[in-house]
């Protein structure tokens, strides 16, 4: 049996055609459920994201499926598969294993690192549950493909720093003020940038925000947007002492905040520390603020700076990520080759002939007054009994024809008979948790 | 036995100061685990030899630097493992267990006989006056290290230095807020220490201050730390002035507790 994957993401295709492939997540029962029907393929999982759309499929004929896979999502969204076809990637065996590891671990991620993938692909995985659309291969594949993420998750740390502007300032504004939850955030004047920052800030759970405009007007508005207090911009000195955390973006020629005015409003403030954050170009804020005592700056370029430090970060974190996914392919590749036929039966058949061989060296052993030439028809005797015994099994297992259950007998076989090998059992256990 | 509990102690203060001077450069979490159970581990064998030490001498153990240092490390430890249970801040033992192994570093440099105790010191004020000093200077310098890591974060911060130790290193506010703690935790045991000390010296030496080198001493050190909690309750010194007070208050009480033993002679000179 062969895992093939057929897809696009945002690197073989634009947003154009991404959305007119995307299944969409209440619809999935259509989709699965054609999959499944169709000649060749035996399993299949979707996943549709905004960046990507793949089937996770299994089949015997490794071509044929692909083409299938190929010809569905053409025909499924009614788009012509020449155009489409420049656009899909496919890979089978330990290509399409690597693939899907990958993109669980969030390695194939346009972010590299970025957390909602793994949920992406879980919840995708759902459907195929809730549908039946995925066996005993793309079951333990998957889930496979998630111990393999949290591995990657928890053994680098691919994650764990921002490369955004707008997250790099809320985290060094955690390492200034710790918890943010009792800190106020001040909006000078707007900007892309500047709002996306103050959202940031809202989502991590400020106490307040405080925005302020030349423009009283505009301050209303986006006071508004962000249930905020609006401030005049003639009373900024009086606010900014209230103010832990300052975003600033106006397009004002000059200074709004100088170094002398600091001093007043740490006194006011008893010398609580201020963060800083100078978006604007030219600045708003005058660099000596810097070297003032409790008070940080930092602007748009040392922002720029910590994510691309962060991102330097991630490719270092990544190499590792990519080692983990080398070695698990290893491992579930063991246990996908145990499911073969042949070895299976040859293993069952050698576990029955271990014991038969015990139990009548046993017998033979006690038997004291034992006729010449019995020892050979015992001997006949169990083995026809063993053969008997196996030769129904044996020849279900051999049917290849389609709607056969070969891969769920093999594996029922294992797991009865205890026919693992010690490798196999260790992948079970990581399964487990 | 004595000697073996000491030199245990020692060691293992030696190995968890590596562990954790380790997890100050590798990017390694496992590491601040294993240097706080063998932290706790050397607690135990530390807390085994003063115990050990009270019952073969038969008085409180610290009466003479050997002793008294041994004990200032132990209460360096204690509060230490405390705050980084408290907060979870493992980076913590990459300042204060290097302190504490130099504390008992230097203590094994001086004997560990112990000797006929000093008949001034034979009273139930021993063991009041000597532990509550020691807390309060253990107190103290958890509030040294704390400021000192305040110092190298706030220096990173600002020239924009975010490496591996800046990651490690706790908020600003956080390492601000441990510190004023450990000065309110320690300025009422000198404070009580004092006091207590004031008491005894009536009862043994009939006067309840002398002007003896360690009383102005710990007078000025603990003006120094009164003036630090004022400043910060009322005008707001905080952040880099409060942690650089602090390394200074901690250097003068240093000199408190073994400048006037070793270099001025007067009273409280035990060796």
């Amino acid at each position: 049996m062969n895992i093939i994957v057929v897809g696009l993401s945002h690197k073989t295709a634009g947003v154009e055609i991404r959305e007119k492939i995307a299944f969409s997540p209440t619809q999935m029962e259509k989709p699965l459920k054609t999959l499944v029907e169709l000649p060749d393929i035996t399993e299949a999982v979707i996943v549709s994201t905004c960046n990507r759309v793949e089937i996770y499929a299994t089949t015997r004929d490794v071509a044929g499926g692909m083409a299938r896979l190929k010809r569905f999502l053409a025909d499924y969204h009614n788009f012509p598969l020449e155009t489409l076809e420049k656009h899909l990637y496919s890979y089978h065996g330990e290509d399409a294993t690597r693939h899907v590891f990958r993109v669980a671990s969030s390695l194939d991620s346009m972010v590299v690192g970025e957390p909602q993938i793994l949920g992406q692909i879980k919840t995708s995985y759902g459907y195929a549950a809730e549908f039946k659309s995925s066996g005993i291969i793309l079951n333990r594949f998957l889930h496979k493909a998630f111990s393999v993420a949290k591995r990657v998750r928890t053994e680098t740390k691919i994650a764990s720093s921002a490369v955004s502007v707008a997250f790099a300032a809320v985290e060094l504004a955690k390492k200034i003020f710790g918890e943010l939850g009792d800190k106020t955030v001040l909006l000078i004047g707007a900007g892309e940038m500047c709002e996306l920052a103050a959202k940031h800030f809202i989502n991590v759970g400020v106490r307040g925000v405080m925005v302020t405009n030349r423009t009283y007007e505009r301050a209303e508005k986006l006071a508004e947007e962000f249930d905020a207090k609006p401030v005049r911009f003639e009373d900024l000195m009086d606010h900014l002492p209230k103010a832990d955390i300052i975003l600033s973006s106006t397009g004002a020629p000059h200074f709004i905040i100088r170094e002398n005015d600091m001093e007043e409003v740490l006194r006011r403030r008893k010398h609580k520390p201020m963060f800083f954050i100078d978006i604007a170009v030219p600045r708003d804020i005058d660099p000596k603020v810097n070297d003032v005592e409790n008070c940080y700056l930092y602007t748009v370029d040392d922002l720029n700076g910590v994510v691309a430090t962060n991102l330097e970060q991630r490719k270092i974190e990544a190499a590792k990520a990519e080692a983990i996914v080398e070695q698990e392919i290893g491992q579930f590749f063991k246990w996908l080759a145990s499911l073969d036929v042949t070895p299976t039966i040859v293993a069952l058949r050698s576990h029955f002939d271990e014991i038969r061989k015990a139990e009548l060296a046993k017998t033979l052993s006690n038997w004291k007054d034992l006729p010449p030439g019995a020892e050979k028809k015992l001997e006949a005797l169990t083995n026809a009994i063993m053969n008997k015994l196996l030769h129904q099994p044996t020849s279900t297992l051999k049917r290849t024809d389609q709607g056969s259950r070969n891969d769920l007998y093999v594996d029922a076989l294992r797991s009865l008979f205890d026919l693992q090998t010690e490798t196999e059992q260790e992948n079970l256990m990581e399964l487990e948790d | 036995m004595n000697a073996l509990l000491f030199n245990s102690t020692l060691v293992i203060y030696a190995v968890v100061t590596a562990v954790y001077l380790l997890y100050l450069l590798k990017p390694k979490e496992s590491l601040g685990k294993v240097g706080l159970w063998l932290t706790l581990a050397g607690f135990v064998v530390h807390c085994g030899f003063t115990v050990n030490r009270y019952l073969e001498a038969g008085h409180t153990p610290i009466t003479n630097l050997h002793e008294s240092l041994s004990f200032f490390s132990l209460a360096i430890v204690g509060i230490f493992i405390l705050f980084e249970r408290r907060y979870k801040i493992s980076i913590l033992g990459s300042f204060m267990m290097p302190l504490a192994l130099l504390v008992m570093a230097i203590s094994a440099s001086f004997s560990s006989v112990i000797p006929p105790l000093n008949p001034a010191l034979k009273s139930k004020w021993l063991a009041v006056h000597t532990i509550m000093a020691f807390l309060g200077y253990a107190a103290f310098a958890i509030s040294f290290g704390v400021s000192i890591m305040y110092l190298i974060q706030s220096h990173f911060l600002k020239t924009r230095r975010l490496g591996p130790m800046f990651q490690k290193l706790p908020a600003l506010d956080l390492l601000d807020d441990i510190s004023y703690r450990c000065l309110t935790f320690g300025f009422p045991l000198l404070t009580f220490a004092i006091i207590s000390g004031a008491i005894w010296a009536e009862t043994a030496w009939g006067t309840y201050w002398s002007w003896d080198p360690k009383e102005t001493w710990s007078l000025i050190t603990w003006f120094i730390y009164a003036a630090l909690l004022h400043g910060r309750l009322t005008t707001g010194w905080r952040g880099r002035k409060a942690a650089m007070l602090s390394i200074f208050g901690f250097v003068i009480m240093l000199f408190t507790f073994l400048g006037v033993n070793l270099l001025l002679p007067g009273l409280h000179s035990y060796k």
